[in-house]
């Protein structure tokens, strides 16, 4: 390992990840400029849209709401707050349908917006760089900001200067791996100099002296809209990073490893070698709020894909339908048609459209279903190829552990580090016997958390028991104790009687 | 409600395409073959190929499955390599039984297609050396067009021959035979000659061994087209460098460290590279995905292991040729290999 240590210095510092797929990048909406999308008539708008526990409404029905304000609260730690993504009345909260694989609904807040201007911001900080960082965090907390490349996992969190592990290198993930997405791509063109501000405050809080954005070289504009800001910013020690396209670059783990050399230790987190992480687009929203104290409620989407008459980029508040937002760039038939929320990759297939987009929504691909190949995806035996184990970036033995999964062989298939897969599909889509095997490591994580919870109640149920039995033990011997002292006493003053 | 489980998109590559592309790869071996052999090899090679897809055809309706699965490439390929393993002079019924050896045998009883441990086409090799010995080391002299009566470019004198041998042409099989290098250096051996002198008046020429102009199976004399082949599947990545370099390596290391000790007992690694199936074996046997270990460090311990396996068959076994023994031995290592050969995972150790 030593030797891919010096590679690494000496090829610049990128050296890459194990395995990976070129997968063909179809990124027709890349020079399609973003636009606003109007406003739905109602909008959905989930009480949790990030990784972590569901908040709590703080509006009625029937109240009136203006764009940013918070609408729902976190209540545990990992959390983020809900706001308005416009200007309204709130009609009904009731249980809706979401995007999620359960098919499950969660609380949400429809509101009927009125068009109207009335929005609700937080002081702006323009002087952020006189500040304590932990001001900034709350900032960030309170502004419901969450990681935008898909993870939705809160923001502040990560942003914490621990003196165990200190922040060496920032790196912003500009790399938008996943086919078709250009989200990202857009937003480093059009808005280089507000990631770049983001970039700074980032870096800031976490007081990293490096800072990286890393965008694949795909996107040359990108590379240079972000490269000419930085100058521009004068921002000392940071620089832009062109990487070879490859799936999944953009992965958080496999781009330390790519940038740094380092691979982040498992069970561990990026701040364990020095490196923060944070999404382009999550760099523009910190800046949002803090320099202008705007909330997050809304971002923005792909809309692509070959049944998409008119894809493009689009700026969309959170809760707008799916089926609106797709009406409104021409797809109004859906029945012959698979939408894809995310990207084909990592993608999750929509069974209805009428759930709302979210923090999460990067993009929204819908494709005639007779061209999607997870629709109609026959699997035939494993021949043992080992290309699955080739292109993983992780570096696990996919077909073997498909096998221990499909098997129900789970102690097994944890013994071949099951959860350490990153469910980036390199293996499915390079199977020639096209197992569905990032499906088959799903269902393995779920019964292994199931089971491991089982045994988690089995023990919490077997101390309380044996608690109650040392409980009832202990009562019996006090009972038994105080009935000998009652004796002792009553022999005693029967004795005293006696010698009356 | 069917699941629908990303990735959403595929690169397109399928069982058939790769069984068509190592079918590919051995055209050139083939080719040598017909040009050695002339008609007996097309006709060997054709009903080997036939006889393979009928039988699991057959297989597969008996056991009620989906026949359309016996074109999938895999038949064919196992009844084309098997064909490659056979000497010229066998027989129409022993390659159909060879042919339905290595399906329902082979690899049908263990449940079709991915599940077999053995390597199809050399597990029918081995069942039909063991029961006709006699045949399955009458190895023909190469390019003998005019060997009267045998004419090995008339389709019709052939045709005869496969399909009622020598006695129809009344002439005997050894007027037309031949030692195999290999055999011809174990037997003088045993005679208390040594290899440089066996070699010598067997008229051994390395050019002649590394074109394929010398007796043998029909498939594996020439090393040169056995090259471009297994290099094509290399290019096409069809199968990966650790097992035909681990293994064509470990034979090479171990006749050169032998040979400079003795010479005249040990054959040169040259020799030992060119000879018998060694290539064949290397490129188109022992990377079999399905009976060889899938991860990295796994196909080098395993081509290793064939490697050592082969050198030592030949050098001390009673068999001259041990390249199919040898694999078929390591075959039966490989779940514990693949287990035990199993790569770091990211962030475990190593680079942190």
């Amino acid at each position: 390992m030593g030797l891919k240590r010096i590679w690494h210095r000496l090829s610049g510092g990128v050296g890459g990840f194990h395995g990976g797929v070129d997968v063909p990048q179809n990124k027709r909406t890349a020079d399609r400029p973003i636009e606003q999308l109007p406003l739905s008539p109602v909008l959905i708008v989930p009480v949790k849209q990030h990784i972590g526990e569901a908040c709590a409404p703080l509006v009625k029905v029937g109240d009136y709401v203006r764009r940013g304000q918070k609408i729902a609260q976190a209540e545990g730690y990992l959390a983020a707050p809900v706001h308005a993504p416009a200007a309204g009345k709130v009609v009904k909260i009731e249980e809706h349908r979401i995007i999620h694989p359960s098919g499950l609904g969660l609380p949400c807040i429809f509101i009927e917006p009125d068009g109207s201007d009335a929005a609700e911001t937080l002081t702006p900080w323009p002087d952020w760089a006189e500040r304590d960082p932990g001001e900034l965090r709350e900032r960030v907390r309170m502004c419901g900001i969450v990681g935008l490349g898909g993870a939705v996992f809160p923001t502040f969190i990560k942003l914490v200067r621990d003196q165990h592990h200190p922040i060496e290198t920032i790196i912003l993930n500009g790399v938008e791996c996943e086919p078709y997405l250009t989200t990202d791509h857009r937003l480093m063109v059009e808005q280089a100099d507000e990631i770049v501000a983001g970039l700074a405050v980032l870096r800031y809080m976490v007081g990293a002296r490096e800072a990286v954005v890393a965008i694949e070289d795909n996107k040359p504009d990108a590379i240079e809209a972000v490269r000419a800001a930085l100058a521009r910013a004068k921002l000392t020690h940071a620089r832009v990073v062109g990487l070879p396209t490859r799936y999944p670059q953009g992965s958080e783990k496999q781009l330390i490893e790519t940038i740094t050399g380092r691979q982040v230790p498992a069970g561990r987190l990026p701040m364990h070698v020095g490196v923060l992480c944070q999404n382009v687009a999550t760099a523009r929203a910190v800046y949002r709020a803090v320099c202008h104290g705007e909330p997050l409620t809304e971002r923005v989407i792909t809309v692509s894909g070959d049944a998409v008459p008119n894809p493009g980029n689009v700026r969309v508040p959170f809760g707008t339908p799916v089926r609106f937002l797709l009406a409104e760039r021409g797809l109004t038939d859906i029945d012959e048609v698979c939408v894809i929320h995310g990207g084909p990759m990592m993608g999750e297939y929509l069974r209805s459209v009428d759930v709302p987009v979210a923090k999460a929504s990067n993009g929204l691909l819908a494709f005639h279903s007779e061209r999607v190949f997870s629709l109609r995806q026959q699997e035939q035996p494993c021949i043992r190829c080992g290309h699955c184990g080739e292109v993983c970036p992780v570096n696990l033995v996919p077909n073997l552990l498909a096998d221990h999964c499909r098997n129900d062989a789970f102690e097994r298939a944890e013994q071949y580090q099951l959860f350490d897969c990153i469910e980036c599909g390199c293996c499915s889509y390079v199977c020639p016997a096209s197992i569905p095997l990032v499906h088959y490591f799903r269902y393995g994580k779920g019964q292994l958390a199931k089971i491991r919870r089982a045994e988690q109640f089995a023990e919490e149920s077997r101390m309380r028991s044996e608690a109650r039995e040392r409980r009832l033990e202990r009562e019996k011997q006090k009972k038994a104790a105080r009935r000998q002292r009652a004796k002792q006493l009553a022999r005693k003053t029967d004795d005293a009687g006696g010698a009356d | 409600m069917p699941v629908v489980s990303s990735p959403h998109v595929h690169g397109g590559d399928s069982i058939r395409l790769t069984m068509l592309s190592v079918i590919l790869a051995l055209l050139p071996a083939a080719g040598v073959a017909v040009y050695l052999f002339g008609w007996l090899a097309v006709y060997s090679m054709l009903s080997a190929m036939t006889s393979c897809i009928v039988s699991e055809a057959l297989w597969l309706r008996a056991t009620g499955r989906d026949m359309r699965r016996a074109l999938d490439g895999s038949a064919a390929l196992t009844g084309l390599l098997l064909a490659l393993t056979l000497p010229a002079a066998v027989p129409w019924w022993m390659v159909v039984l060879g042919s339905v050896f290595a399906i329902v045998l082979g690899k049908q009883v263990y449940g079709g297609l991915g599940f077999n441990p053995f390597n199809p086409a050399l597990a029918a090799r081995v069942i039909l050396l063991i029961s006709f010995p006699l045949h399955m080391t009458s190895w023909l002299v190469p390019m003998s067009a005019a060997h009267p009566p045998l004419n090995l470019y008339d389709w019709h004198i052939c045709l005869a021959f496969f399909l009622h041998g020598p006695q129809a042409l009344g002439m005997s099989l050894d007027a037309v035979t031949m030692a195999s290098p290999l055999g011809h250096v174990k037997t003088e051996w045993t005679r208390g000659i040594g290899v440089n002198e066996a070699l010598a008046n067997y008229h051994y020429r390395y050019l002649d061994a590394f074109l394929g102009r010398e007796a043998g199976s029909l498939g594996e004399t020439s090393a040169l087209a056995l090259l471009v082949g297994g290099m094509y599947l290399l290019a096409r990545h069809t199968i990966t460098w650790h097992i035909p370099f681990a293994y064509l390596a470990t034979v090479a290391l171990l006749a050169a460290l032998f040979n400079s000790i003795d010479p005249n007992h040990f054959a040169p690694p040259m020799f030992h590279l060119l000879a018998g199936g060694l290539m064949l074996c290397a490129f188109f046997m022992a990377t079999d995905p399905v009976s060889s270990p899938v991860t990295p460090k796994g196909r080098l311990v395993f081509g290793v292991g064939c490697g050592v396996l082969t050198w030592c068959i030949r050098t001390f076994g009673g068999y001259p040729e041990g390249a199919m023994f040898s694999v078929l031995l390591m075959n039966c290592a490989v779940p514990l290999i693949d287990h035990y050969c199993r790569p770091r995972v990211y962030g475990h150790g190593g680079r942190s």
